[in-house]
């Protein structure tokens, strides 16, 4: 199958076209930089010009759109820019080229008002709930790709949950320097429960949406490892393979929570671009249950996560020896 | 039309009725306007035809509202009833008459009604309050139409000499009966107060809404004013027809019953089974006055209906007559009757032993603290003082099917009590001080016992906490202490009164109820449990047959249930100087001076009892070793005994073979294994040599004439099937069979219907499964089994590897999340104690981990508690609901607290 892929330079999107490419798929990658994917064709621009967009769908039968603004710093309207118009662009450029399946990479921070999860399904994608303009974007991303599904051009929605591996910078690297820095501290002695996703796992279960799309276009399905634990056992398994002594200290949850939404307000209106010692999303990340109903999830994905919580951290430390 | 927005009534049920009054109060030719809720008109135009008619009525201050889910339940089209909930007059939205209706008057009114209505039956009455005295009004007045009655917290009788409720005494006050009750609407906000929970804002706003203003509740007083107080009352000629009438009821009858109810407290409920000895009753534990809103009332009724045989309406699907099969004979229904333990009673070899060569020797004894024996009676004296005291019991009143409780230490004097009530044909209730004091207390009195026999604690308990029965002290009491504790009698006094009177000569029916024993209360509250003298004949046999115990057997009895047991094994038995409440309190010194004093061949100890013997062996002498090395047989049962204490005890008690039956207050035992038989399942389990063994704990085979069988589990961690299998490695609800499994749950006809639903079998609520050579495996309880994603987790298993690491105690296994996707949380106990309960530390949580993984089991979080929540009377159940309760919290990202 000829297959484009978008955001193929951050860590699941290269590891997703990889997988493809070593599926023997035709695999071509949209991004700003060269992707660096082996066996993959760079089709370097961004989402924000019509013309890169077109050219990069031509002659594709399945996209995997992964390419976003996913940082905790910038403009409102930036998110709005490239995950909202952006992902509107692709769609409409993907339907005109006859494009026959689109995977949107999501996330579920769309749904989530910031209330534990526990054990629930995938909820609808709510923008005017989600917490911060990233999941905010990415929400109103999501609804866009899920109502543009129908008979000719199928589309579904996969949110892979927290997704780290070796060279992740979104979640490992920022946990081992803060807890490197003696900054990050365990809320309510870490005890929520919260599940993640070894990248391994998140790309093929990608894959396997693009394979499945008779039974998942028109849905979105929350992917994760199914293993959830509790966050102090999760960093500190994070640290062990990093090297770095893990969080001891905690505070309350929702003292955190409070000062991280004080701080981000600080940065906000500081105009500072580096990232604040706390934030609200992080606390509540941090403090409240994250995890997921899978069984729906595998079974129209016809998929169950090959590496498991335990090996991840293993080849966690095995990237950090090496 | 008056319905107006009741939450949870059907508009189309409101309906009002115009009917000519033959009752007394009002003047010939006067018609009155009724309003019911009524489904009638709404079945027949949905072309479904009921089965028969339930009558509701309701009580004070209420009104037909208090029937809406009766109502809703009866519409189903599967198994239509009409239901016809009527609002009496002055009540409800029923017409103001402006006369004073008294008993008489209400119950013809009724009938009117009826008339008025057609209804030609088969009808059920339903009452609640007064309303249930009028409603059996009706059904004395009416036995062609009537087919069953349904009563619900209400009272037929006001026993002479007694006062009546204290609450009602207050509202007929004449300081306040009327501003009470008419003038202000505090006798409804009172009565709407009991509800438990409390009653959502909107059900108390259509409770109120027909009585809002002084001119609507002038019937609310009346009704108080009418209930007759005394016999010179005008309507107590009515009430004790009424109530005499019922006694003459054959039809089924169903008594739903709220225990916490400061009006129709248990002596009410007594009182009406004593008219319908027939009911079926079910006690809610928990519920209390207004019994329809506290609990689901609608169920157990439809239910219990479909039971009886009655005649079954037509839905849209079946055709007239497609009957179910009556499920409500289980109750009755013997289970292994005829066999040779129904023919001899219970004491039967007791009696033998007193009449032969041997009837000189010791019987029954009891040691001191100092190691001497402080009494004892050999055969012919121990049949002799049980022979005087039925005598003496049945004059001071005691007399078959009379209910005693009997809370009096294991010793001489409650195996005297004890064999004279059976002897008599009284129901022994025997509840523990396991129980703890709320636990005790509320079993005492949901029993209702008519005498309380006590030491000294149990009697001025019964006055503080206001247990029912006639009391009886063990020995006399001086004068001062007997007024204060309000004493009858004492035990001794009654025997010297029936001494050489020959022992009752009618031996009661095998069938007939003899004890109540309580559950322990570690998975809800207590439960009553009802033995004939059949199935406590076939528990004896039992335990005789499977451990090999026969007369001349020597025993120490440090457990009472099966120590009771001694002398109908025809046994010699000693009870070891013990806190009895407190097992722990048996040391090695007290069993090796019991044992010395009749050379034991059988010790009876709990795991607690054992442990204590263990800590305190350094204390024994030579002599008091010899003794122990005399003991053959040693059993402990009550909790789960690991093999280590096992093991040590061997130590102690070299000669002995060691047992641990397994089983439970409904079927006293189930299977038994010794601890060689432990040793080699663990070895089985461990090597992988035989299918089915492993993930639980190994409690042996099926003791003689049991049964055992399980129902597999279904993905969501219940056990619907009915068809109990034996396979191997099948996971399931443990079934049994056998002739010693209880008759039945005292006063819960729910709970009997639901344990005994597999026709011949006792449902036991645990799970386990069978290995090749046809071994139990007990691998927890039903209600604790976690249902993770694909599989149903069953906890013993996991937690028994677990609890094998060197730094654990106790450990649990429970469930979090939504059911069917659960996370399996691991809870231990750690050595030495957390300091605070939360997460374990990650070196902990990842040989927990481990050690579940080996066990099959995938633990997503590890907490850590400085202690679990145990019950009183084992100290070994855990609390798992309360603890699964605590562990959702603290991982939703809640504060740890403690569990």
């Amino acid at each position: 199958m000829r297959v484009l892929v978008t955001g193929a330079s951050g860590l699941l999107g290269r590891e997703v076209a990889a997988l493809l490419v070593r599926r023997g798929h035709a695999v071509t990658t949209f991004q700003r930089r060269p992707s660096g994917v082996e066996g993959a064709t760079d089709a370097c621009g961004s989402l924000t010009d019509d013309a890169a967009v077109r050219r990069a769908v031509s002659g594709a039968e399945g996209v995997i759109h992964l390419a976003a603004k996913v940082s905790f710093a910038g403009r409102p309207a930036e998110f709005d820019e490239v995950n909202v118009e952006g992902t509107r662009r692709l769609l409409r450029a993907a339907r005109d080229a006859g494009v026959r399946d689109l995977v949107f990479v999501s996330s579920p921070s769309v749904a989530n008002s910031g209330a534990a999860i526990v054990g629930l399904g995938a909820v609808r994608a709510d923008p005017a709930r989600a917490h911060g303009d990233y999941s905010r974007t990415k929400a109103a991303a999501e609804l866009l790709a899920l109502a543009a599904d129908g008979p000719g051009f199928r589309v579904a929605a996969v949110r892979p949950h927290i997704v780290w591996g070796p060279g992740d910078t979104q979640l490992v690297e920022r946990v081992l320097d803060r807890a490197g820095r003696g900054r990050l501290p365990l809320l309510d002695a870490g005890a929520a429960l919260i599940d993640t996703t070894y990248v391994d796992n998140a790309a093929s279960a990608i894959a396997a949406a693009l394979h499945r799309m008779e039974h998942v276009h028109g849905k979105a399905v929350v992917v994760s490892n199914g293993e959830p634990r509790p966050v102090g056992e999760l960093l500190a398994g994070i640290c062990a393979a990093g090297g770095v002594r893990p969080p001891s200290w905690s505070v309350p949850g929702r003292l955190a929570r409070g000062a991280g939404w004080v701080v981000e307000k600080a940065w906000t209106r500081l105009g500072r671009q580096d990232e604040p010692p706390m934030t609200r999303f992080l606390a509540e990340q941090l403090s409240t249950a994250h995890w997921f109903d899978q069984r729906e999830t595998r079974w129209l994905l016809d998929w169950t996560p090959a590496v498991s919580l335990d090996e991840g951290l293993a080849r966690l430390a095995g990237h950090y020896r090496a | 039309m008056v319905a107006a927005g009741w939450p949870g009534v059907d508009p189309g049920w409101s309906r009002e009725i115009e009917v000519a009054s033959t009752s007394a109060a009002d003047e010939p030719g006067t018609v009155r306007r009724w309003h019911l809720l009524d489904n009638g008109a709404q079945l027949s135009r949905r072309g479904l035809v009921p089965a028969g008619t339930l009558l509701c009525v309701h009580g004070n201050p209420t009104w037909s509202y208090l029937w809406r889910t009766l109502l809703a339940a009866g519409s189903d089209p599967s198994r239509p009833w009409r239901v016809v909930a009527v609002d009496q007059l002055d009540m409800g939205y029923s017409e103001r008459t402006g006369t004073f209706r008294r008993l008489a008057d209400r119950i013809n009114d009724l009938g009117d009604l009826t008339d008025a209505l057609g209804l030609d039956g088969p009808v059920v009455t339903v009452g609640h309050d007064w309303g249930g005295v009028i409603s059996l009004g009706w059904a004395v007045a009416h036995p062609q139409q009537l087919a069953a009655v349904v009563l619900t917290n209400t009272a037929v009788h006001q026993p002479a000499g007694s006062p009546i409720p204290r609450p009602l005494r207050l509202a007929l006050h004449p300081a306040v009966h009327r501003w009470g009750t008419t003038t202000s609407d505090t006798f409804l906000r009172v009565t709407h107060a009991l509800a438990r929970p409390p009653l959502t804002p909107e059900v108390r706003d259509a409770f109120m809404a027909p009585y809002r203003g002084a001119g609507r509740r002038a019937g609310v007083g009346n009704f108080v004013a009418d209930i007759p107080v005394g016999p010179s009352h005008p309507s107590f000629p009515a009430l004790d027809r009424v109530a005499e009438g019922v006694r003459g009821l054959k039809v089924p009858a169903l008594v739903l019953w709220g225990p916490q109810d400061p009006i129709f407290s248990n002596r009410y409920l007594k009182d009406l089974t004593a008219r319908l000895p027939h009911a079926d009753v079910h006690r809610f534990e928990g519920a209390g006055h207004l019994l329809p809103e506290d609990r689901d009332i609608a169920a157990p009724v439809f239910a219990w209906l479909a039971g009886q045989g009655l005649p079954v309406g037509s839905g849209e699907d079946s055709a007239p007559g497609d009957d179910s099969a009556p499920a409500g004979d289980a109750t009755s229904e013997p289970l292994g009757a005829g066999g040779p333990a129904g023919n001899a009673p219970l004491w039967a070899p007791l009696t033998d032993l007193a009449a032969g060569p041997a009837g000189g020797d010791t019987a029954v004894a009891e040691m001191a603290p100092d190691g001497s024996v402080s009494r004892a009676l050999d055969w012919r004296e121990l049949e002799r003082d049980i022979a005087a005291l039925a005598a003496g019991l049945q004059e001071a009143g005691v007399q078959h099917g009379s209910r005693v409780s009997l809370m009096v230490p294991p010793g001489v004097d409650l195996t005297v009590v004890l064999y004279a009530c059976l002897r008599i044909g009284a129901v022994v209730v025997v509840a523990d001080a396991g129980l703890g004091t709320r636990g005790l207390s509320r079993a005492v009195k949901g029993a209702t016992p008519d005498f309380l026999i006590g030491i000294d604690k149990a009697l001025a308990a019964a006055s503080v906490l206001g247990w029912p029965g006639r009391r009886i002290s063990v020995r006399d009491l001086p004068p001062g202490r007997r007024r204060l504790l309000a004493v009858e009698t004492s035990l001794a006094a009654l025997s010297r009164r029936g001494a050489g009177k020959p022992p009752p000569s009618q031996a009661p029916a095998p069938d007939a109820p003899a004890a109540v024993l309580f559950t322990s209360g570690s998975t809800g509250p207590a439960k009553g449990v009802l033995y004939t003298h059949r199935q406590l004949a076939a528990m004896r046999d039992t335990v005789a047959a499977t451990l090999g115990i026969r007369p001349g057997a020597r025993l120490v009895a440090g457990f009472a249930p099966f120590a009771l047991l001694g002398p109908a094994l025809g046994a010699v038995s000693v009870t070891p100087a013990m806190d009895v409440t407190a097992p722990r309190t048996l040391t090695a010194r007290a069993l090796a001076d019991a044992a010395a004093a009749i050379d034991a061949t059988v010790v009876f100890a709990s795991p607690a009892a054992l442990r204590n013997v263990l800590a305190t062996r350094d204390s024994l002498d030579g002599a008091g070793q010899r003794a122990l090395d005399g003991v053959e047989l040693l059993l402990s049962a009550g909790a789960p005994v690991p093999e280590p204490l096992l093991a040590e005890v061997q130590r102690l008690l070299p000669r002995a073979s060691l047992h641990t039956p397994y089983g439970m207050t409904e079927a006293l035992p189930v299977t038994d294994i010794s601890l060689e038989q432990i040793r080699a399942a663990e070895a089985d389990a461990a090597g992988g040599t035989v299918a089915g063994a492993g993930n639980g704990v190994c409690v042996g085979l099926p003791v003689h004439g049991a049964r055992v069988a399980v129902v597999p589990l279904a993905g969501d961690g219940t056990a619907p099937g009915d068809c109990p299998v034996t396979e191997t490695g099948v996971t399931g609800e443990i079934l049994v069979s056998a002739p010693h499994v209880k008759d039945a749950y005292d006063r819960l006809w729910l709970t009997q219907r639901e344990s005994a639903r597999t026709p011949g079998w006792h449902r036991t609520g645990d799970v386990g499964h069978f290995d090749a050579a046809g071994r139990l495996w007990v691998e927890g309880r039903l209600a604790h089994v976690v249902t993770a994603p694909g599989a149903v987790v069953t906890p013993v298993g996991a937690e028994q590897a677990i609890e094998r690491l060197d730094d654990v105690g106790l450990a649990a296994v429970v469930g979090v999340g939504p059911a069917g996707t659960q996370a399996v949380v691991a809870v231990v106990e750690t050595v030495p104690p957390a300091r605070r309960a939360g997460p374990a530390a990650p070196h902990l949580a990842r040989r927990v981990r481990d050690a579940a993984r080996r066990a099959g089991i995938s633990i997503s979080a590890v907490l850590a508690v400085p202690a679990q929540p145990t019950d009183i009377r084992h100290n070994a159940k855990i609390d798992r609901t309360r603890l699964a309760r605590w562990a959702s919290s603290v991982l939703a990202g809640g504060r740890p607290g403690t569990p």
